[in-house]
């Protein structure tokens, strides 16, 4: 067989260039930066990273790598801003995911604008995510606190629950969220008949609190707390018969999955996702189970997801190496591109960052109407998206023009 | 119903009540803690999550080989107990002749690295765990309406309580067990074995927190976290209470339960901080608290 020197050159070359072509596919990483340890493990940790790889799994072929890599923040912002910085400087990583906790959030924030990288939050409550915190680098994508106290406030009093004591955790966070939700409840026509303050950290025993509350007379009880202290009163609440209806300003699915529909059954509360919504959720539950066997995806999960997808479609009709380039300007992008998932159905961005979609009021179902397993919630409200957040010019946020 | 100071009798009967309910657990377990530091000289800063080791104890029976939460009443407290022993004869049987200092350290540690375990292994949301079938539902009782568990836990608590002071303050084995302390050396000498009474001791002590938190699992969330929220406001108790006194722990337990329910009436935002307040009272005007013997 005879070669050519000219045909053996051109090979060489062609080769080489191909290997080198190889070399420079460009790779999106993504960071899930969350709690793997603490109280939020199980409203996002690995199942918010399984999320993120369900997302990077539809872009396979998609002529560019994604990688996921994840990080457990402990709920210590300083935990959270060392490793985001490592992951920007060292690693590589394009995209901080998920992140629940407020405080981290907001520390993370200051990071991927201070690096102009790209953070799509999934997991923070706090509103001023997207108001006087926001900038140019953040997306805020699944809840915040004004939509679950506009939803489960205004919502639940369209449903009758018109008169409303509250049980507040005696700090910050309570104080507002029993403020935030009285002023929804008085807008829809409600009234409030009274608080009793719970002192925080340090209350195990709600009993003598939910006996005041049963004795004002009011018909829905607010529960403006958190954690334990919300799974102990809606636990104590069942046992001393407390006949008013259970409004919780900040429970997940997978509190309800711990404590049990005989606990839980006819609580109110707000989400912006349910697995069983609808055929599109359902399909993405499945596919969510098969990966995390026996756990039904939270609002948190399916927003790690529902974030991830958005920014590799936008990525990869930008080109994955212009979307590496410049984190604000792909979030201009972002901003642009209205989203589309199976989670949250059609939506957009706003300019201050807030993702736009609606919210649900649910509440839990009796133990008798429950068809299996995470069959839990039965939808008695919706908000649509347009008016399920806080409205654009009044959240102080620098980056909307007034 | 009548009126005192502006709230309703029924409302101040009702939080009395609750205050006894509550007044029991910190009962239960400030007794153990009295018990390992009258006779170990031990300040168990452990106690806490051992008590949440019973609570997990009894939802594990339950979930895996459903045994129902009559067995683990008596199961938990052996289990742990068991747990206990090892605890005592590996860890802190080194620390008797070291200051009180290295066995609190020590002990706060296990604290942590049981809780980091079982945070780790079951996740820190909690466990579901029903109220047994027998104590559903509750009686009005024309001022509140009382749930039928919370009135097993005050008599359940209360009796054990009784028991195990008379066991050691009017038995043959309590009064050695009290002379190993005031001079091991002399109860050596006289056949008893005292390094394995030290054993058993703490083994009793855990046993009681592990009984402790089966009673608290149907009331309380069952997560890692719950013994650490007992566990500062129990250890202000025996300091009330006087340390290492058996029946002082017992009645300030019970008082102090119903000083808090009052609290909870009058000043709600105070009554995680009454405890602490009454405690720097006593401690200003009795150092070795309302029992405790002075100079001890």
């Amino acid at each position: 067989m005879h070669i050519s020197r000219r045909a053996l050159l051109g090979t060489v070359a062609a080769a080489g260039m191909s290997s080198r072509a190889g070399a420079q596919t460009p790779t999106i990483k993504f960071g899930v930066l969350t709690d793997m340890s603490g109280p939020y493990q199980n409203v996002a940790g690995p199942g918010a990273t399984i999320a993120a790889q369900m997302a990077m799994a539809e872009f396979k072929a998609a002529g560019f790598n994604v990688e996921v890599v994840s990080a457990d923040h402990q709920n210590k912002p300083d935990v959270g801003v060392a490793i985001v910085r490592q992951w920007f400087d060292r690693d590589g990583v394009d995209v901080i995911l998920e992140v629940a906790n407020s405080a981290v959030t907001l520390a993370v924030q200051g990071v991927a604008k201070e690096k102009n990288k790209v953070f799509l939050a999934s997991g923070a409550a706090s509103s001023d995510v997207t108001g006087a915190a926001c900038n140019a680098n953040t997306i805020h994508w699944v809840y915040d606190t004004f939509m679950l106290a506009k939803s489960t406030g205004g919502a639940m009093v369209k449903a009758g629950g018109d008169s409303w004591f509250f049980l507040t955790a005696d700090y910050a966070f309570g104080h507002a969220l029993e403020r935030d939700v009285g002023n929804f409840v008085k807008d829809a026509g409600g009234k409030v008949m009274g608080a009793v303050r719970t002192p925080f950290p340090g209350t195990t025993d709600f009993s003598a609190f939910l006996l005041q509350a049963q004795a004002s007379g009011a018909k829905v009880l607010g529960l403006a707390n958190a954690g334990t202290d919300t799974i102990n009163s809606i636990k104590q609440a069942r046992e001393f018969g407390i006949k008013m209806r259970l409004a919780g300003l900040l429970v997940f699915l997978s509190d309800v999955h711990s404590l049990g529909l005989e606990i839980c059954q006819g609580l109110a509360l707000t989400e912006s996702f349910y697995w069983d919504l609808n055929p599109a959720t359902r399909a993405f539950s499945d596919r969510f189970i098969a990966k995390a066997p026996g756990k039904r995806p939270t609002m948190v999960q399916a927003g790690t997801y529902s974030s991830a997808l958005h920014y590799l479609k936008v990525a990869s009709a930008m080109g994955p190496a212009q979307a590496k380039l410049d984190g604000a300007a792909t979030v201009a992008r972002l901003k642009a591109t209205p989203t589309d998932d199976e989670c949250f159905g059609k939506g957009s961005i706003r300019i201050d960052g807030r993702k736009i979609h609606p919210s649900y009021l649910f509440e839990v179902k009796k133990p008798s109407e429950t068809k299996g397993a995470w069959d839990y919630y039965k939808l008695i409200g919706t908000t649509p998206a347009e008016d399920a957040f806080r409205p654009l010019n009044a959240g102080n946020c620098p980056l909307v023009k007034v | 119903m009548f009126m005192i100071f502006g709230y309703s009798s029924a409302l101040l009967f009702g939080q009395l009540l609750l205050g006894l309910i509550n007044g029991a657990f910190y009962a239960l377990l400030s007794l153990g803690l009295a018990i390992i530091f009258g006779m170990l000289n031990i300040v168990n800063f452990a106690h806490g999550a051992l008590f949440m080791l019973g609570a997990f104890v009894a939802w594990a029976l339950l979930e895996f080989l459903g045994i129902p939460y009559w067995w683990s009443l008596l199961i938990a407290p052996i289990v742990v107990g068991a747990f206990g022993i090892i605890l005592e004869k590996v860890f802190i049987a080194r620390l008797y002749k070291l200051d009180h200092l290295y066995g609190l350290l020590l002990t706060f540690g296990l604290a942590l690295v049981i809780e980091g375990l079982a945070r780790n292994q079951f996740g820190s949301s909690g466990m579901p765990f029903a109220i047994p079938p027998e104590l559903q539902g509750g009686t009005d009782l024309g001022f509140m309406f009382m749930p039928n568990y919370r009135g097993w836990v005050v008599l359940a608590s209360a009796s054990v309580c009784l028991v195990v002071w008379l066991i050691i303050d009017k038995t043959s084995l309590g009064a050695n067990l009290r002379a190993a302390t005031e001079n091991p050396a002399l109860v050596q000498s006289f056949g008893i074995n005292v390094p394995r009474m030290i054993t058993l001791t703490y083994a009793a002590g855990v046993a009681l927190a592990a009984f402790a938190g089966v009673l608290a699992a149907p009331i309380y969330s069952v997560n890692p976290g719950m013994g650490s929220s007992f566990i500062i406001t129990v250890f202000a108790v025996v300091v009330i209470g006087g340390m290492g006194s058996i029946a002082g722990s017992i009645l300030t337990g019970f008082g102090l339960g119903i000083v808090e329910g009052l609290t909870k009436v009058f000043y709600p935002q105070g009554s995680a901080t009454v405890i602490f307040v009454v405690m720097v009272i006593v401690l200003l005007t009795r150092p070795a608290g309302l029992f405790g013997r002075g100079g001890h």
